[in-house]
């Protein structure tokens, strides 16, 4: 068994069965050993991605840092679910600030673990909104200051939190309350937004990657790998929202999925501002799988003709793929 | 020791001498030179250890002090005007979140028009954000303010905001005396935070609070700052002891017992007060002032006190509410509740503009005979401002208003 290669289709979905696994490769998740840093009983909504994906990002960095670890929070969706008062899900010492500051309260962690000579790791975390736009200032002075931290961000490409608005990270087409569907160019316009790990990239942090709730596996090991090296890190989670997408609520897995293998979510590590590894696209689909499944892409497929921006959408699928070199090897070995 | 300084340099001097283990800085106009000191006292070697953080942003200068401050380090940094307002967020957290952080604020106005000069509208603008705020009436009360404050702000776990006229007293260079690292370490214990960020005992600092709690923690901020009322005068008193100076207070009254009008003022301009005092003295007129170093926490029973037999007081305001007349004014008269006597309120001083012995002497005068205005625009140019209203009489696209009057002052010149 040790020595079987697995192959994760052998399972018949993309889900890696841990029960095949030898202890080792099992995830941090599946081990009664877990920190449980975000522990049950929290408010988030059924089939939250977000929630799902702080689960593994935080277990996964204490193991990784044998629970010396502080996380900093920005203000959205995993801040308020998590704390009701009077009650908290977390179990490791957690600090919430403000909405657009969390990198920046990092770095004053950090500073205070570094001169009090002490070895304890920071983690901060916000959702899109949180990160790309209103803390993008505070998120870019910690990238070029190579503070040492850890920021993820968890997108679910709109600001979920207040009711579901644009961000710079919403995809165009895509339905919000800010962007509506209606008018001649309905959802969310062409030629906007930004993608943040090239950004992040552009500061030429020792560690960059995105991660979908898809490969919990590949999530847990680029947590694992950015808390190996000191400085300034990025992790990019895309997080499916059943309430902002409008999707069923056990679809959450599939069209994280989806986003990566019709090309619009490119997974990839880079390493010194240069892409070091990108996760190939197995079976590729097109942008309408993926697109189809949620509401807040309905008004693509209410005409008579195809929606002539879905040719759009596929374009920037393929652009992802070609820069990202997301192309299936040729052969499977 | 005294040595001749810059104040700016003197006070970076005192604040490396409380060992901050973080400093946050960001450039603005007038506190700059403070953290252009600490950068060098902290490369040196003189402050020691101290992680010194340049940041893109006062936002970010203070969320890097706030999260410091949370992991049980002793934080510091310093603003100015736009400065203080980028952070006007973060600076109601820190006071709601209870971390003594120390800040030093530098005077300025706050645009628009753009200014650069000394007046109070920055402290004025946050000045219910939670926070203590002292004002130094000269530099040598600067520089001592700030051992004060790191004092005070981890006992009582507290926010505090040296307000220091900038150029006026920020960039004035004379005889100064930095208080001795062995004073400064009797003085201020190592900060003991009352919450911190631990692995070995983990907490959640910055949770949800809605209905049910709200209220309490914010009548905590509250309480917080009553303690201040008493705990101020008490560790000024300690310190004046070990300094041989007096330094920090509620507040100074100045030839206030017997005065029949009280000019209440904060900062540097009283100075200038204690002087046009002498002078009306000299001439007849019953005067006397309060300068008033605590402005949060308010020292109602201080300053009622204070004020004896005052029949008038006058307020010189060093910002302006547009709309209302001045904060300092409104809050003086809440400690006047009883008294039927007027209140006048003197806007004075605004982005800079020189406050004269002349001009407070003849307010003073006029106050005497009841002929101040319940507000006043002390040296206003009211030729210039009439020629503006007329141009906006004349014509709907009169332009920009700053732009007319200087225009004009420099024609009129």
């Amino acid at each position: 068994m040790s020595d079987q290669r697995i192959r994760f289709y052998q399972t018949g979905t993309f889900t890696v069965g841990n029960r095949l696994l030898d202890l080792g490769k099992r995830t941090v998740q599946s081990s009664t050993e877990r920190a449980n840093a975000l522990t049950s009983g929290h408010r988030a909504c059924q089939g939250c991605g977000e929630a799902l994906g702080a689960r593994y990002v935080l277990d996964a960095a204490m193991r990784a840092t044998d629970r010396d670890l502080i996380a900093v929070n920005a203000t959205g969706c995993l801040e308020v679910f998590t704390t009701p008062s009077p009650e908290t899900a977390w179990q490791l010492p957690w600090l919430h600030s403000l909405f657009g500051n969390a990198a920046a309260v990092a770095t004053g962690v950090a500073a205070a673990m570094r001169v009090k000579g002490k070895a304890t790791r920071v983690i901060a975390q916000g959702g899109d909104g949180g990160t790309t736009d209103i803390g993008f200032g505070c998120l870019s002075g910690m990238f070029e200051r190579d503070d040492d931290v850890l920021y993820v961000c968890y997108d679910n490409e709109g600001y979920m939190n207040t009711g579901v608005q644009r961000s710079s990270a919403t995809p165009p087409t895509a339905r919000t309350a800010t962007t509506p569907a209606v008018g001649a160019e309905r959802g969310n316009p062409f030629g906007t937004g930004k993608s943040l790990p090239l950004l992040a990239m552009a500061h030429r942090l020792p560690y960059v990657a995105t991660a979908t709730v898809a490969d919990l596996h590949d999530l847990e090991a680029k947590v694992t790998r950015a808390m190996s090296v000191h400085g300034a890190r990025y992790l990019h989670v895309l997080v499916p929202c059943p309430l902002g997408w409008g999707h069923p609520t056990d679809e959450t897995i599939m069209l994280a999925r989806l986003a990566t293998e019709c090309g619009l979510f490119p997974v990839f590590e880079a390493v010194g501002g240069e892409l070091a590894a990108s996760t190939p696209i197995r079976r590729r689909v097109p942008v309408e799988a993926y697109l189809r499944r949620q509401r807040r892409f309905a008004h693509l497929f209410d005409g008579a003709e195809p929606d002539p921006r879905l040719a759009r959408l596929s374009a920037l699928a393929e652009d992802n793929i070609r820069r990202f070199r997301l192309a299936a090897p040729e052969a499977n070995p | 020791m005294l040595r001749q300084l810059e104040c700016s340099r003197a006070i970076a001097e005192a604040v490396a001498r409380c060992r901050p283990e973080v400093v946050c800085a960001y450039p603005i106009t007038p506190q700059t030179h403070i953290v252009e000191a600490l950068a060098e006292l902290v490369r040196e070697g003189a402050l020691a250890p101290c992680e010194y953080i340049n940041v893109e942003s006062e936002t970010s200068a203070l969320s890097v002090a706030l999260g410091a401050s949370a992991a049980g380090a002793r934080a510091y940094t310093a603003t100015a005007s736009q400065g203080l307002l980028h952070m006007a967020e973060v600076v109601y957290n820190v006071a709601g979140l209870g971390l003594p952080v120390v800040m030093t604020l530098g005077n300025r106005a706050v645009g628009a028009p753009i200014n650069i000069w000394n007046d109070h509208s920055d402290a004025m603008a946050l000045k219910d954000a939670g926070w203590i705020q002292l004002f130094a009436r000269d530099s040598q009360e600067a520089v001592d303010l700030h051992v004060l404050a790191f004092r005070l702000a981890e006992e009582l776990s507290i926010p505090v905001m040296v307000c220091v006229d900038g150029f006026v007293l920020t960039h004035s260079v004379e005889p100064l005396d930095v208080p001795a690292q062995a004073l400064v370490d009797r003085f201020l214990p190592p900060y003991h935070p009352v919450q911190v960020l631990d692995t070995a005992d983990p907490v959640s600092i910055g949770a949800m609070v809605g209905t049910d709690a709200f209220t309490e923690v914010r009548y905590l901020a509250h309480h917080k700052q009553l303690q201040a009322l008493d705990r101020i005068p008490v560790l000024a008193a300690e310190l004046a002891g070990l300094l041989g100076r007096s330094s920090g207070a509620l507040l100074h009254p100045y030839r206030a017992e017997d005065a029949e009008t009280l000019v209440v003022a904060m900062g540097s301009v009283t100075g200038t007060i204690e002087v046009a005092i002498d002078e009306l003295r000299a001439a007849g007129v019953a005067a006397g002032a309060v300068a008033l170093c605590a402005f949060r926490p308010f020292p109602l029973a201080a300053l009622a006190d204070a004020l004896g037999r005052a029949q008038r007081v006058i307020v010189v305001e060093r910002n302006l509410a547009p709309g209302l007349g001045g904060a300092l004014a409104s809050n003086v008269r809440m400690a006047l509740r009883g008294r039927p006597i007027p209140v006048h309120t003197v806007i004075a001083g605004l982005g800079g503009r020189p406050i004269t012995r002349a001009g407070l002497r003849r307010v003073v005068e006029t106050a005497a005979k009841d002929e101040l205005e319940d507000l006043h625009f002390l040296d206003l140019d009211v030729g210039a401002v009439e020629r503006e209203l007329a141009r906006w009489g004349e014509q709907r696209r009169s332009g920009p208003s700053a732009e007319n009057i200087l225009r004009d002052a420099w024609r009129t010149r």
